[in-house]
C-alpha cells in the first residue's frame, strides 16, 4: 500500500521532469551572462580558469557563504556527537594490508591536495576539491588506525586563521581595488604563471586549507563517538 | 529524436533523482535513506552540469594552443553550471555529514536504525 503511493508520487515527479526534458533543445551558442565570463575574465580576472574565476572573484560572496554553511556543519557536528559519554572501541582490529597502504598513500594525497587547491586557477580543481582530497587523505589515516587521536587543537586553530585571513583579504578588496573580495589587490601577472590571477591563489589556499581541516574534523568526530550504544 | 550526450546525461540525471526519490520514499533504514538523499543529489548535479553543454566545445579553461584568451567565448562552453555545481556538491557534502550525524546520534538512543522506530512525533 505504501509502496503504491510512492510509485505514483515518483511516476508524477518523472512525467515532469520528462516534459521539462522535451521541452529542451541542445543549445548552440553561449547565453549572455555566460559570454560576458569567458570574453572577460582573462582581461579583468587574469585567472586561466573561467569556472574558479567565477567561484572565487565574480560570485565571491556566495563562496564565503558556502565556506561559512561547512563551518557550520563541522561545528554543529561536532556539538551533536559531543553530548553524551564517549566509550571508544577497545581493540585495534585493522588489517596490515590498509595499514602499510595508508603509510604509502597519505604522503601522496596530502601532497596531491595541496597541488590542487594551489593549482586552482589554472587547471581543473581549486581549493573546495584540495581540500577533499586532504580530507580522504586524514579519513584513511583515521581508518588505518581508528584508535589514535588527531590533534582537534590544530585543525581547529589553522581552520580558524584561515577563514579569519579569508575575510581580511576580502576587506583589502575593498580598500584598495573594486570591492569586497576584489582579486586585483596583488598584480594580476602574466596569465597562465602560478603567481598569476592576484589574489586567486592566495584566496583558494585557504579555501582548501579550511575545507581539509573541516572535512578532517568531520570525519575525526564521527569516529571518536564510535559504535557507542551504551549510553542513552 | 537523435540522442546527443546531452540529452543522455539528462535523462541519466533524471533517472537518478527518481531512482533516490524512490528509495527515500520505500527504504526503512536510515542510512539507505541518507543514501538516496545522495544518489538524487548526484543526478540534479548530473542534469546541472548536462544543461551548460555545447556541442563540440571545450572546459573552460585557457591552455594556451586550443583555448586562447582570444577566442576563449567561441571554443568554451558555459563555466555558470559548473561553478554552481561546485558550490551544490559542497552543500550535499555538508548535508550527508548532518544527516549522519543525527542517524547516529538516533541509534544511540534507540539502538536501532530503522525509521518505524522512531514513532516520538507521529500523530
Amino acid at each position: 500500500m505504501k509502496n503504491s503511493i510512492a510509485i505514483v508520487l515518483i511516476l508524477v515527479f518523472g512525467v515532469f521532469l520528462f516534459q521539462t526534458f522535451s521541452y529542451y533543445q541542445t543549445k548552440t551558442e553561449l547565453n549572455k551572462t555566460a559570454s560576458y565570463y569567458n570574453t572577460n575574465t582573462p582581461d579583468e580576472v587574469g585567472a586561466a580558469n573561467v569556472v574558479t574565476a567565477i567561484v572565487v572573484t565574480y560570485r565571491g560572496l556566495d563562496t564565503l557563504g558556502e565556506v561559512t554553511v561547512l563551518f557550520l556543519t563541522a561545528m554543529i557536528v561536532g556539538y551533536i556527537l559531543r553530548q553524551g559519554g564517549r566509550e571508544r572501541q577497545k581493540k585495534n582490529n585493522t588489517s596490515e594490508i590498509l595499514i602499510t597502504a595508508a603509510q604509502v598513500l597519505i604522503p601522496g594525497s596530502i601532497i596531491l591536495g595541496v597541488y590542487v587547491f594551489i593549482n586552482g586557477h589554472l587547471t581543473p580543481g581549486g581549493g573546495f576539491q584540495g581540500g577533499a582530497i586532504i580530507g580522504t587523505a586524514i579519513s584513511l589515516m583515521i581508518l588505518a588506525n581508528p584508535l589514535g587521536t588527531i590533534p582537534k587543537a590544530v585543525l581547529h586553530f589553522t581552520e580558524s586563521i584561515s577563514g579569519f585571513v579569508y575575510i581580511l583579504l576580502g576587506l583589502a578588496g575593498l580598500l584598495f581595488a573594486g570591492g569586497f573580495l576584489d582579486n586585483r589587490i596583488l598584480p594580476l601577472g602574466t596569465l597562465g604563471d602560478l603567481l598569476s590571477a592576484g589574489a586567486i591563489p592566495l584566496i583558494y589556499s585557504l579555501i582548501g586549507l579550511k575545507v581539509g581541516t573541516e572535512i578532517s574534523s568531520i570525519i575525526a568526530n564521527i569516529n571518536e563517538t564510535g559504535n557507542n550504544t551504551s549510553k542513552p | 529524436m537523435s540522442f546527443t550526450i546531452d540529452k543522455v546525461a539528462l535523462l541519466l540525471g533524471m533517472s537518478l533523482m527518481m531512482i533516490g526519490l524512490w528509495g527515500g520514499f520505500t527504504q526503512r533504514n536510515l542510512l539507505k535513506i541518507i543514501l538516496s538523499f545522495g544518489i538524487f543529489d548526484t543526478g540534479l548535479n548530473i542534469l546541472i552540469v548536462a544543461l551548460g553543454y555545447l556541442p563540440g566545445r571545450t572546459a573552460p579553461i585557457i591552455e594556451g594552443i586550443v583555448v586562447t584568451p582570444e577566442n576563449l567565448v567561441n571554443v568554451a562552453i558555459d563555466p555558470v553550471p559548473q561553478a554552481l555545481v561546485l558550490t551544490a556538491i559542497v552543500i550535499g557534502f555538508g548535508t550527508t555529514a548532518l544527516m549522519l550525524a543525527y542517524a547516529l546520534k538516533l541509534n544511540q538512543h534507540k539502538k536501532s536504525l530503522d525509521i518505524n522506530e522512531f514513532k516520538d512525533l507521529k500523530w
